[in-house]
C-alpha cells in the first residue's frame, strides 16, 4: 500500500482514512488479512503505536477484526463494505457542494454542471 | 516508569543549561528533543548517559541511579564519533561486544548488509556519513531499554535516512523508549509519539505529536519554528 501524510492533521486519522479507502476501491478486499501493526508501520514509516491506535479504531467501526491467533482481517460482511463506499461518496458530495456554494453556485445549478460534464 | 528526572540542574559555572527540569518517560515510546541550538538537549543526554553528573535533582533510569547498572542498559549515540579510525567495522563490532552483553552482532551485520557496508573496510576510509551509519548500527544492534540518539540523522543522505529510521521503528521493543534530539523534524515527525521542547534549559512543551496536531491544527515543524522564531 502507498502512504501519503499531510503535516497538519493526526497521522493516525490520516491512516484511518487511506485504509478505510483502500477498503472502498477494493485494494483491500473482504476477508483479507493484514500485515502485523510493526510491518505497516515499517512500510508507512510511522510509529508503530500510532499504527495501533489506527487499527485499533477502525476495529471498533467493525471494519477489521482480530482472530487472536492468526492476526487482523478486513471485515467480511460486504454489506458494510457497501455503506462504507457510499459513505466516502457522501462526503465527497458534500465537499463538492461547499465548494460549488463558495464559488457562488445554488445546489441545483452545481447538480445541472455535474450532469453536463 | 523507564525514565524518571526530579528537579534535575546542570550550571556550567553560573550558566544554568538545564533548569530544574522534571521529566517522566514510558516505556515502548519514541521521544523526540527539540530545541534550538544551547537549549541543554546535548546535555541532558550526556547526564542520562552518565558522562555528566548533575549539579543538582536526582535521575533514575529504571529505578537504578546512574551509574553501570545504567550504563548497560542505556545505549547511547554521542554527536561525536568516539571510534578509533585504525579500526575495521569486524572490529568496532568486537569492541561493542566486548562491552555489551546486550549486544547482537548478528543485527549488526545484517544491518551493514543492507547499507552496502563491508565490515573489512577501516573507518578512515569512509565518508563522514558512512562513519555516522555505522556508529548509529553499533547503537541500534544493543538490546538496551532506552535508547539515547544525538543527533543520529544529521550527516546521512535521505535514502539512508529513511532506512534508518525504519530500522529504529522495527528494532526497539515494548520495553524499550528512544530519546532522539534533532533539528531535523519533518523528517522524524511521523515516527515520534511524544516530543520535548527545551528552550533555555527548561522544558515548555512535553506532548504527544497527535495531540500538538490536532490542538493546532498543524505540524510539530510548524509549531518549532513558530514558538523558536528568532
Amino acid at each position: 500500500m502507498l502512504w501519503n501524510f499531510n503535516s497538519n492533521t493526526p497521522i493516525y486519522i490520516q491512516i484511518i482514512e487511506q485504509i478505510k479507502l483502500s477498503i472502498a476501491v477494493g485494494e483491500y478486499k473482504a476477508g483479507d488479512k493484514l500485515l502485523s501493526v510493526r510491518e505497516l508501520a515499517s512500510e508507512a514509516e510511522v510509529n508503530p503505536n500510532t499504527m495501533q491506535k489506527a487499527l485499533s479504531e477502525l476495529e471498533r467501526d467493525g471494519l477489521l477484526y482480530t482472530q487472536r491467533t492468526s492476526g487482523r482481517f478486513i471485515t467480511s460482511d460486504t454489506l458494510k463494505i457497501a455503506a462504507l463506499r457510499k459513505q466516502l461518496a457522501n462526503e465527497q458530495v458534500e465537499n463538492f457542494i461547499s465548494k460549488m456554494k463558495l464559488l457562488g453556485y445554488s445546489s441545483e445549478e452545481a447538480a445541472e454542471m455535474l450532469k453536463d460534464h | 516508569m523507564l525514565l524518571e528526572c526530579n528537579k534535575l540542574c546542570k550550571y556550567y559555572g553560573d550558566k544554568a543549561a538545564l533548569n530544574n527540569i522534571d521529566l517522566q518517560l514510558e516505556r515502548g515510546k519514541i521521544i523526540g528533543l527539540l530545541g534550538p541550538n544551547g537549549s541543554g538537549k546535548t546535555t541532558l543526554i550526556k547526564i542520562l548517559s552518565g558522562i555528566l553528573t548533575p549539579s543538582s535533582g536526582d535521575v533514575k533510569i529504571s529505578d537504578k541511579n546512574i551509574g553501570i547498572e545504567t550504563k548497560k542498559i542505556v545505549s547511547y549515540l554521542p554527536e561525536r564519533t568516539y571510534l578509533s579510525d585504525w579500526m575495521t567495522v569486524r572490529q568496532t563490532l568486537d569492541f561493542f561486544k566486548d562491552f555489551y552483553e546486550d549486544f547482537s552482532v548478528e543485527t549488526a551485520l545484517d544491518m551493514l548488509k543492507r547499507l552496502n557496508i563491508q565490515p573489512s573496510e577501516k573507518l578512515r576510509t569512509m565518508s563522514k556519513g558512512t562513519r555516522e551509519k555505522v556508529q548509529l548500527i553499533l547503537v541500534m544492534s544493543r538490546n538496551a531499554e532506552l535508547y539515547l540518539l544525538d543527533e543520529p540523522i544529521g550527516g546521512v543522505d535521505p535514502a539512508a535516512r529513511d532506512y534508518i529510521l525504519k530500522t529504529i521503528i522495527s528494532n526497539f521493543n515494548e520495553n524499550a523508549s528512544v530519546l532522539i534530539s534533532t533539528h531535523l523534524i519533518s523528517d522524524v515527525e511521523n515516527v515520534l509519539d511524544d516530543v520535548i521542547f527545551l528552550k533555555y534549559g527548561n522544558i515548555t512543551l512535553h506532548s504527544t505529536v497527535d495531540d500538538i496536531r490536532e490542538q493546532h491544527g498543524k505540524s510539530v515543524d510548524a509549531l518549532f519554528r513558530e514558538v523558536f522564531a528568532c
